[in-house]
């Protein structure tokens, strides 16, 4: 279905999702006579690679972009610069985004908002089969329905119901498995579990993890929460501001983090244990994330870093690889 | 963080809140809802008492009730006593009660920016609290306001005190909603998710001045929350609730080492931990069932792994199971 000339020639095709210097500009307010106006720079410049099979992490706070990077990749919303390429293609200039989109698909944060309330079901699931797989009988239709709700820990009974009848965790399962049906290749999660209770979080987790193997699917998982995204992703790259300050094996990440940011970041979570709370030493930041109307000049992160010398205030470090795979945007860490 | 607490375990427990055998209903459309059913609990002078559980088993009901914030209808107070002061909160006029609010005992909300008004400045705000319990003048409270934000430790008060709600960041709104709450130095503080709204870092920031202020001030707080990781940090003691019950109570170390009940078990092991990396998390089966519609007997028996026949039969007694340690479960000894 996608046509070959879109294929760039001889592209090894070692990673599987290539973003290179993505920016993604959002103007506010009236633009002037000139037609320059003032600009959210949602997301400035940001690459990183995604190997076949891979769960990247995509971690940082609220505002930092990292759903605008998640919905620019599958050009939900279109990119102000930067190039994507996924499996060959360039996601950024084809015209046959829809040959691509059954390939990619998107998970959404709230699964009260993204189900269709007067839908049932088995439409929500036929959708995007009657989308992207014309061809197919109805029948056959119904049975990859089922099939895909079993997959999800659903059953055949629940393809007559609403959104409604489910509790959240359900209407999670409801989500992938809609995401699943047309078997895609890449799936990008923007907080997937975040609005779910613990328990339910855990559940989805693990049926993320199984879905992850069984389809050997490559994802891009997006969450505020490092816990969860050290029990799914690998590697991990932390955002702030628009911009990736660290990207790294999972492992290394957590064990030694090179960002004053990561660091202060992991030092934040709360541990459920008592005894090691105790001895928890948090590195306290001054102060909130800055707007990103007028973002600091220099490295975004130096007015709250503990480390922030001359250099920072001045000059925007770049993405630097410290050790090997493990790259960190610091001056300071570059050289301690 | 946990530095900041006195460990009140060594010292004789005075209680200043106690909540026995509290029943809260909801009569809407589809029937009858018990959101809460005979719940007992006790908050000691100076303590910090989280009350854990997750969306709907009743753990924001029990604190609204207390102060008497159910919209009643739908909601009703059908039995108990919260004795507080030698008075029963339950039993007192809506006068009576004004004095209480705000005053003796107050609340801060899960979402800073819902609950303040955005008509009125801050400063105003916090003027209102001395207004209307002190009765300062106008001039006079304003100052006194600009004095609470400076304690709370917004950089700036005398201007931050002029700003509309809209104007701060999610973590400055949760301060001043703090300054509002600990305006009239408050005997007991009670935190609905204090913290759920806001990213990691800043949550370390609010939780660090809520324990200050606790020590400044020498007040109890009860601290409800679904976050493992946040009560550890700064519990003395545990509530844990599920479907409108109270299913276990004890210090904190007896919850996260020497835990009874089966629901405690799976949520402490089905939450991802970064101390704890790359371990499968165990999920509680099933979904939270309706309130409506519980299991017999216990109201947990159909989710739990150690369910026994009588757990079918007879809903468990709440018995101690060691000093201030208590259970709401057949089982006799821990089975893991």
């Amino acid at each position: 279905m996608v046509s070959l000339s879109e294929k760039k020639q001889g592209y090894s095709g070692e990673p599987y999702l290539s973003v290179t210097g993505l920016k993604k500009y959002f103007p506010v307010g009236r633009r002037s006579l000139t037609g320059k106006g003032a600009v959210v720079k949602a997301v400035d410049g940001i690459s990183f690679h995604l190997k076949k099979g891979q769960i990247l992490g995509l971690v940082g706070e609220s505002g930092c972009g990292k759903t605008t990077t998640g919905r620019t990749i599958l050009r939900l919303i279109e990119p102000t610069d930067g190039n994507i390429v996924f499996d060959g293609m360039d996601v950024t200039h084809t015209r046959d985004m829809k040959a691509l989109r059954k390939k990619m698909q998107f998970v959404f944060q709230d699964p009260y908002s993204s189900l269709n309330p007067r839908m049932s079901i088995f439409r929500i699931l036929k959708e995007p089969l009657d989308n992207f797989m014309g061809h197919m009988s109805r029948s056959d239709k119904k049975d990859l329905v089922v099939q895909t709700l079993q997959t999800v820990g659903l059953t055949a009974d629940h393809m007559g119901r609403f959104p409604h009848e489910f509790s959240g965790g359900q209407r999670q399962r409801v989500a992938l498995a809609r995401s699943l049906v047309c078997s895609p290749e890449l799936m990008v999660c923007d907080e997937p579990v975040s609005a779910l209770d613990v328990s339910i979080q855990a559940q989805v987790i693990n049926l993320l993890k199984r879905l992850k193997q069984e389809y050997n699917l490559s994802m891009v998982f997006i969450a505020h929460d490092l816990a969860v995204v050290e029990h799914l992703c690998d590697p991990i790259a932390v955002m702030y501001l628009g911009g990736i300050v660290e990207i790294s094996p999972k492992e290394e990440l957590y064990s030694s983090p090179l960002h004053p940011y990561t660091q202060a970041l992991l030092s934040a979570v709360p541990i459920p244990d008592p005894v090691l709370e105790r001895q928890r030493k948090v590195q306290l930041l001054t102060g909130d994330v800055p707007s990103p109307l007028n973002a600091p000049s220099g490295c975004t992160f130096h007015p709250r870093c503990p480390l922030a010398g001359e250099e920072c205030r001045l000059q925007r470090p770049q993405l630097v690889e410290i050790r090997p795979g493990h790259s960190a945007a610091c001056f300071k860490a570059a050289s301690p | 963080m946990p530095d900041n607490f006195e460990n009140i375990s060594g010292k004789i427990r005075t209680p200043i809140l106690e909540v026995r055998d509290l029943s809260v209903s909801f009569h809407l459309l589809e029937g009858v809802i018990p959101a809460v059913a005979g719940v007992d609990m006790v908050l000691n002078q100076g303590e910090v008492l989280g009350v854990v559980g997750e969306s709907g088993c009743g753990k924001s009901v029990t604190a609204k009730s207390v102060l008497r914030i159910i919209p009643c209808p739908p909601g009703s107070i059908d039995s108990g006593t919260a004795m507080f002061e030698d008075r029963n909160l339950l039993e007192l006029t809506e006068a009576e009660m004004e004095g209480v609010r705000g005053n003796k005992i107050s609340m801060i909300f899960q979402e800073p920016m819902t609950s303040l008004n955005p008509a009125f400045t801050v400063g105003d705000q916090i003027a209102e609290v001395f207004r209307f319990h002190r009765g300062m003048k106008k001039s006079e409270a304003f100052e006194r306001a600009v004095e609470e934000l400076r304690r709370v430790e917004i950089p700036d008060p005398a201007k931050r005190a002029r700003s509309y709600p809209h104007q701060l960041s999610g973590g400055m709104r949760q301060r001043a909603m703090i300054a509002i709450a600990l305006a009239c130095r408050p005997r007991i503080l009670i935190a609905d998710e204090p913290t759920t709204a806001l990213d990691v870092t800043i949550q370390a920031q609010i939780l660090n001045l809520m324990g200050q202020l606790q020590t400044d001030i020498g007040m109890s707080i009860i601290l409800i929350t679904h976050n493992l990781g946040v009560v550890a940090s700064i519990a003395d003691r545990v509530v844990i609730m599920y479907a409108g019950r109270v299913v276990e109570e004890g210090t904190i170390d007896d919850i996260f080492a020497c835990h009874h009940h089966p629901y405690t078990h799976g949520l402490l092991r089905s939450v991802p931990r970064l101390d704890r990396p790359s371990e499968d998390l165990q999920e509680i089966k099933g979904i939270v069932p309706k309130l409506n519609d519980l299991p017999r007997g216990c109201a947990f028996s159909n989710r739990c792994d150690y369910v026994m026949e009588q757990c079918r039969q007879r809903e468990p007694v709440f018995k101690p199971i060691g000093s201030g340690h208590k259970s709401r479960c057949w089982l006799e000894n821990r089975p893991w």
